[in-house]
């Protein structure tokens, strides 16, 4: 889903980047008054950080002939809400835009917007309409990543299509083949990352019940997803 | 954690069937390439003319090295991860011989 550096006209590059910055002000507010009020959500958070970290750096080959990578926000967006995430994916995208030429500065803002912004709330989004209809805690957990992360890919096509629209078919025909490389390939890696998810968040409510209680994951008594 | 062990053989299928589903690529290219690549050879298809404005400011000199930088993000986050697992382990470990100490009573010997 990176864009790379210099691969988005001026207009769009700054556009993208005026969008996301008021996201990631409001997360890092919100994410500075959670850990002010709840410090001991700080090991929670770590983790749901850290798988970020981790997924957002497998490449991993996929059926349509080529690699790409999970993203991990989907976990930290059902745990804290989408916009804890915003500066995660802030952090994990200037790391790989300055050290691994992967992504850049100027793509920056658009990047933030499919991984960081997009992602999360539709993670966030989807995990809630699924338990509001009373799934269960893992299918809830599983499809959220699993959608957050082909929104993200789909996000990126959307983007990339709408700078480059094809001469001849448009936006629509720049869209089906920016999504035939990305979402296609970013199927089967989704389900590998709603995979991860559910395994990981069985592992916190094993051992952080009472953490996602508060945070009303789980209910009163002891359960597990 | 019993019910998540099937969770870990789906994942490896996943990732392990295209390497034998998907036939090699013609002579010349690299099998599994990156799709973010494929995007950027995309828009010079769309947009011959498009000449990036902006490069990198500081390129991983070589491949070895770029892996060497990604091995290093995804080992910050394992590491973090197997902090929390040790300690939630640890500490539920001690819950339940605290507990199991309670039971024995104020006059049994915990130790």
């Amino acid at each position: 889903m990176h864009i790379m550096e210099g691969f988005l006209p001026v207009a769009h590059a700054a556009g993208w980047t005026l969008a996301s910055a008021p996201f990631l002000a409001w997360g890092l507010i919100s994410l500075r008054r959670r850990l002010r009020e709840q410090p001991e959500q700080r090991m929670l958070l770590g983790v749901a950080a850290a798988f970020a970290f981790i997924l957002s750096a497998l490449k991993l080959p996929s059926v349509t002939g080529s690699s790409s990578h999970p993203t991990g926000v989907g976990l930290g967006a059902v745990l804290f809400g989408p916009l804890a995430m915003v500066p995660v994916g802030f952090v994990i995208l200037l790391f790989q835009a300055l050290l691994l030429a992967h992504g850049g500065l100027t793509t920056l803002g658009a990047n933030l917007f499919s991984l960081g912004i997009v992602g999360p709330f539709v993670a966030a989004g989807v995990f809630r309409a699924l338990r509001g209809l009373g799934a269960s805690l893992a299918l809830g957990v599983f499809l959220a990543a699993a959608l957050g992360d082909l929104a993200t890919y789909l996000t990126t096509s959307v983007q990339l299509a709408w700078a480059f629209p094809d001469p001849v078919g448009g936006f629509a025909a720049s869209f089906a083949k920016f999504a035939g490389i990305f979402a296609l390939t970013q199927v089967p890696l989704a389900i590998v990352e709603g995979l991860l998810t559910v395994a990981i968040f069985n592992g916190l409510a094993r051992f952080n019940g009472e953490e996602l209680r508060r945070l009303k994951l789980l209910p009163g008594q002891e359960a597990r997803a | 954690m019993k019910r998540t062990f099937w969770i870990f053989p789906v994942i490896f299928l996943c990732v392990a069937l295209p390497l034998w589903l998907v036939p090699a690529p013609p002579e010349g290219e690299e099998a599994f390439s990156g799709a973010d690549g494929k995007a950027e050879s995309a828009i010079t298809d769309i947009a011959p003319d498009y000449t990036p404005w902006f490069s990198p400011l500081l390129e991983p000199a070589g491949g070895e090295v770029e892996s060497l930088l990604f091995a290093l993000q995804a080992a910050l986050g394992a590491g973090v991860i197997g902090y929390w697992l040790g300690v939630s382990v640890t500490r539920e470990k001690q819950r339940r011989e605290r507990q199991s100490a309670s039971r024995e009573g104020p006059g049994g010997d915990a130790d």
